[in-house]
């Protein structure tokens, strides 16, 4: 599986409360910065976890997995690496 | 200031809580007013520094022993355990993210030698009570960096010698973007806003403030204030505020305790209807001191040398350590309200060797102090995708 950022970035615009100002993030550009808040944070967890049919473990449940969509590509990729040890 | 070492420290603050604070806790209740007597008893033996390291001059406790010093101290006067508490968070968050950095370095030297006590600015008027943002940004002038900030609560602001202050971190930055900075008493001013005469915890003298601060740029800790929130600030205060609040409670079970004693010496061979009330309330402070106990060395190890303060940012964690604060301060309410049940007349009256008022008011505090209907509504929101706790 390998998420693309345009993906990740559909999920932000819908549930992240940054609205379209999404659409002007570089993939490294800090979320929480930006004005994400920690309950937005959760709301684009489910949304990522609906739209790739995943869910996170409770190791990847932290500010930093989801602070850049580059580190969101990071934690799902993370997961299609893990699933077939599993 | 005298050395501080780890055997004799808590020895030194019982002696503060039982001969300074407590003493004093009537009239500082009474007339709202700081405790200079036990903050100076305090800075005498050198405890203000306690928490800071070694290599910078300090006695560099352990977690728990800070911990032990809050409970020490709120059962003699909950307004001294609850300033030492919040003035060791400041000091935490310093240790934690300042060191190795000039200004810090030197600042905490200047701390131990002066013993200089740290108040905080966190909360701010327009932001509901949420510690993570803040309206107020840092502005740079001239090479300075200028703030104002009207915040609705300073806790002892006018009486401590320096304040670490949340701030947008520029006046483009987002609210949730936010640094933490440590003026000194010269270089900022608080213009009272608000009134002080509250139903408890009156001796931390927490009004509202206009703050004004001008600071040179290495003032500001490099570290973002949302790394320093979840890995410092909030285990800290959530810990160090729960050994008050069993401070408070431990107080008014002790009075209540005292109450059926005597109760029992009056009619040896009767067990006074009260002794079945107290044992529930002894049960409730066991299982306080065990989730504070537990939940104290889960973060002491987080803090040891080589270890990482990375697990502190899990949801897991957020979970339990907010879980814990609302722990501490419902069943400290409970205890309170319980010992007042227990002496009756005694206990409601406030000037008998059992009064219970004070450590009631003051207990009511805890549910407020980030109010627990926020922190249970965060962890109703980190549950939905957290999978184990």
């Amino acid at each position: 599986m390998q998420p693309m950022i345009e993906e990740i970035r559909n999920v932000l615009r819908d549930h992240s409360g940054l609205g379209s100002a999404v659409d002007g993030l570089a993939d490294h550009a800090d979320l929480y910065s930006a004005g994400m808040t920690s309950h937005a944070s959760v709301n684009v967890m489910l949304g990522l976890e609906n739209q790739f049919d995943i869910e996170f473990p409770d190791h990847l449940l932290k500010r930093s997995s989801f602070e850049s969509m580059a580190a969101i590509r990071g934690a799902i990729e993370s997961l299609a690496v893990d699933l077939p040890a599993t | 200031m005298s050395m501080v070492e780890l055997d004799t420290f808590l020895d030194d603050v019982r002696a503060v809580a039982r001969d300074v604070a407590a003493p004093a806790a009537v009239a500082v209740d009474a007339e709202a007013r700081f405790p200079h007597e036990a903050i100076d008893a305090l800075r005498e033996c050198g405890a203000l520094g306690a928490f800071v390291p070694a290599s910078h001059g300090g006695a560099g406790l352990p977690l728990e022993v800070i911990g032990q010093a809050c409970f020490e101290l709120a059962r003699g006067c909950s307004a001294v355990g609850m300033v030492f508490a919040m003035h060791q968070i400041q000091v935490a968050s310093l240790v934690g993210f300042g060191v190795g950095h000039a200004f810090f370095d030197a600042y905490l030297r200047d701390l131990v030698s002066e013993q200089r006590l740290i108040a905080s600015v966190t909360s701010e008027v327009g932001v509901g009570g949420d510690l993570r943002r803040t309206i107020a940004p840092l502005s740079q002038v001239d090479g300075a960096m200028h703030l104002e900030k009207q915040a609705p609560t300073v806790s002892y602001g006018v009486h401590a010698d320096d304040l670490l202050i949340t701030a947008r971190r520029s006046a483009e930055a987002d609210e949730a973007d936010q640094v933490l900075e440590l003026a000194r008493s010269d270089q900022s001013t608080l213009e009272q806003t608000s009134s002080w005469d509250p139903l408890g915890m009156r001796g931390t003298c927490s009004p509202g403030f206009k703050l004004i601060a001008e600071i040179a740029p290495d003032q500001v800790v490099p570290v973002a204030f949302a790394e320093i929130a979840p890995r410092s600030m909030v285990p800290c205060s959530h810990l160090f505020w729960g050994h008050v609040w069993l401070g408070i409670a431990n107080e008014a079970f002790e009075r209540a305790a005292g109450f059926v004693r005597g109760q029992a010496r009056s009619r040896p061979g009767w067990t006074p209807p009260t002794a079945q009330p107290l044992s529930q309330l002894a049960s409730t402070l066991q299982a306080m001191r065990a989730t504070l106990a537990a939940a104290t060395a889960e973060y002491q190890a987080m803090l040891l040398e080589g270890a990482s303060t990375d697990a502190a940012t899990t949801f897991a964690y957020a979970i339990r350590i907010n879980s814990v604060k609302v722990t501490m301060s419902e069943r400290a309410a409970e205890v309170c309200f319980g010992a007042l049940r227990i002496t009756g007349m005694a206990g409601y009256k406030n000037d008998t060797p059992f009064s219970i008022g004070r450590q009631l008011r003051d207990s009511l505090s805890a549910a407020l102090m980030i109010g627990n209907e926020r922190i249970l509504a965060t962890n109703a929101t980190l549950l939905l995708v957290q999978k184990s706790t």
